[in-house]
């Protein structure tokens, strides 16, 4: 009998995407740069930059800066507009042949409607990010994670005019991470993205100055990782049957089955790809040797399987009762 | 752009930096001066970006062909790293990176003005001018004697040189910008190309637009990957037709750009909104494009 190799296709409640392995939003420039220093082979797709209706210049410099295991960067959505995005990136990124999953933004619910819209017919894309990370100008300029109620009726709104399915991009937020997934799924995502860069800062002591010209960051890289398994597998426990992307410091294909494990579907390779330009195919091959290894065939075979100690109903919780964490 | 496991030949100290040179033939084939070497840091993940060098020196002939060469002050974490990399061991290189410096087709005297490290590539440029039949001129500042970036090999590349150094232990005391006119009006300058820190780029910038010096620059600016993916490493720039300005990546769209369509004050943080292209004053000799 003839043994079973590995197939790293995964199925995402019928999204169905030829490899579990993604490249994140922001780290993958139109497509064009990497030329033949890419390798689509065993790749899932790839995550647009974040594109907003009209263009943005993004943040003021320096917008990078190098931390312990990580990497903190603001760059403010910088960003060509749907249109010219359209016109332009996407065609070259479906041009690789890989699905092609566009991430959008708004400063307001009309507004994160208003470029879903323009992406109808555009070529290759199979689905929409919608990135939340950024100021609620309709209200008082908060993040829209900040509020479960807001993040449902953006990611409904969006959900409801997009022909393909939708997925929330939310941060590692210490409390409340089930809500805001779950509000986002009654309002009708296919899944979310698990996680976003988490704000923070760095300071150079030797110019007495803030690193980014913006002051605050987002942290990305091995870093974040933990932070990463630990909101997946929330999520995943409390909400089993919603697809999740996870993301975060994912460098191997360890670190791909360990998010795994944590309960992701598929993972995307962020920061990684702007050290290795081969990142997400070694991370995808890296994975396939694990699995073979284990004597698996699929992704999915490790879903949510990280052993547990059983949860005593009595735990004490930190952030609920402000008990003796 | 092409990557390379590249063997380390030689790992030399010259006063304040080092200088590696690497056998790359693949990328040394293309390389062209302004352009740039991204080199991986050791697999650990304690410190992840690579980190960049303006190529120095390329052999695309010759007994040693296939080699490249780049220079460093050991500063941080990934100078310390390379310093200590010996003969025959192994870097991943990406490389060559970025738009080159454009040489003037009609014009002819060349002043090259670096600061510090910035004289890397210069010398890499002056050697390809004047392969050209240019007329290359060299004006080089560093902050003292041990910093002043292969001195000999200066003098060898060009006409005339002017060394500065900021506590006159070489050549004279100030900073290449205290130098420039005086050495742009005596070498009759019709062209300037500068390589170094911000703060000098833009002496030169405003040097050159006073003049109406066409002029070209080699910037740096941080960077998260170094090939164009991130956009972490942007400067603006004024578009060409007066419509406002992009911010474009050093690392691809540059590191090389024309110093009169830089937004200074917005780059360098001065002015934070949402700015306009500057209006060069009335019958201002602005160049606007670099002339072919
Ligand atoms: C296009 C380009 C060409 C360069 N050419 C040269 C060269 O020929 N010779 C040379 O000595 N240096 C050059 N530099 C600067 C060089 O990249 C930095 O000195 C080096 O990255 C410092 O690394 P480190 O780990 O020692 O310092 P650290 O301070 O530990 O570095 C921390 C982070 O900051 C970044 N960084 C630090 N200094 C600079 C800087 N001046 N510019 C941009 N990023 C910086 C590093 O890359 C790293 O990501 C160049 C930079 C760029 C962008
Ligand atoms: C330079 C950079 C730009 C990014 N831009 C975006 C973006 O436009 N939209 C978005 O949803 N996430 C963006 N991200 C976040 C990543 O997609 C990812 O969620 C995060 O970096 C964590 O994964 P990583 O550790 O693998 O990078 C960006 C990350 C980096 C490093
Ligand atoms: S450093 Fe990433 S785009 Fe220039």
């Amino acid at each position: 009998m003839a043994v079973k190799d590995v197939d790293l296709a995964v199925d995402l409640n019928g999204l169905v995407l030829p490899g579990a392995v993604l490249v994140a939003s922001g780290c993958f420039g139109s497509g064009r740069e990497l030329g033949d220093l890419f390798e689509a082979r065993g790749l899932g797709g790839v995550v647009s930059r974040t594109v907003t209706a009209s263009p943005r210049k993004g943040a003021p410099s320096p917008r990078a800066a190098e931390t312990p295991s990580g990497l903190l960067s603001m760059v403010g959505l910088q960003n060509p507009g749907a249109d010219a995005f359209v016109a332009d990136d996407l065609l070259h990124m479906a041009s690789l042949g890989l699905p092609v999953i566009v991430s959008v933004a708004g400063g307001s619910v009309e507004e994160y409607v208003r470029v879903t819209a323009m992406l109808d017919g555009a070529p290759g894309v199979v689905a929409v990010e919608v990135y939340l990370a950024g100021p609620d100008e309709e209200l008082d300029g908060q993040a829209f994670t900040a509020r479960p109620e807001r993040c449902a009726e953006v990611t409904g709104a969006v959900a409801r005019r997009a022909g393909v399915p939708v997925f929330a991009k939310l941060p590692a937020m210490p409390v409340g991470l089930v809500d805001v997934a779950g509000a986002c799924a009654r309002a009708g995502v296919h899944g979310v993205t698990l996680i976003d860069g988490v704000p923070g800062m760095a300071v150079d002591a030797d110019e007495l100055a803030s690193s980014l010209g913006a002051v605050e960051g987002f942290l990305s890289g091995p870093a974040v990782r933990p932070l990463a398994l630990r909101a997946v597998h929330e999520v995943a426990s409390a909400l089993p049957e919603l697809p999740i992307m996870g993301v975060g410091g994912v460098w191997t294909g360890r670190d791909a089955a360990e998010l795994l494990l944590a309960g992701a579907w598929a993972v995307q390779v962020g920061t990684a790809m702007l050290t290795d330009p081969a990142a997400a195919g070694r991370v995808a091959s890296g994975l396939a040797d694990y699995l073979r290894g284990k004597g698996l065939v699929s992704p999915s075979d490790i879903r949510g399987r990280m052993r547990a100690p059983a949860v005593r109903p009595d735990a004490p919780s930190r952030f609920e009762s402000g008990g003796s964490a | 752009m092409k990557r390379a496991r590249a063997e380390i030949l030689s790992n030399r100290s010259y006063g304040a930096y080092h200088s590696v040179t690497i056998v790359a033939p693949e990328i040394a084939e293309t390389a062209r001066p302004g352009q740039f070497l991204s080199v991986a840091m050791p697999e650990g993940r304690a410190f992840l970006l690579r980190r960049h060098f303006s190529i120095h020196q390329s052999s695309r002939r010759g007994g040693w062909a296939g080699t490249l060469e780049f220079t460093f002050e050991q500063h941080g974490h990934g100078t310390d790293w390379l310093a200590h990399q010996r003969a025959h061991s192994f870097l991943d290189v990406l490389g060559p990176i970025g738009t080159p410096f454009a040489f003037p087709r009609r014009l002819t005297n060349c002043l090259l003005v670096a600061e510090g490290h910035g004289a890397g590539s210069l010398y890499f440029l002056a050697q390809e001018l004047r392969a050209q039949g240019k007329r290359v001129d060299l004006l080089v500042g560093a902050r003292d004697l041990e910093h002043v970036f292969k001195p000999i090999e200066g003098k060898r590349l060009s006409q005339t040189v002017a060394f500065m150094t900021a506590d006159g232990s070489m050549g004279e005391r100030g900073s290449v910008l205290d130098a420039l006119s005086g050495m742009a009006e005596q070498t009759r300058a019709q062209v300037l190309y500068a390589a170094g820190p911000q703060q000098m780029l833009r002496g030169v910038a405003d040097f050159s637009n006073a003049r109406g010096l066409p002029a070209q620059i080699a910037v740096e600016e941080r960077m998260g990957c170094g090939y164009g993916l991130c956009y972490t490493c942007t400067v603006p720039v004024a578009r060409k037709d007066g419509s406002g300005y992009d911010p474009l990546r050093a690392c691809v769209d540059g590191p090389v750009f024309n110093p009169a369509r830089v937004l200074w004050d917005q780059w360098m943080g001065e002015r934070s909104a949402e700015e306009m292209v500057p209006t060069p004053p009335e019958g201002s000799p602005v160049v606007r494009s670099w002339p072919d």
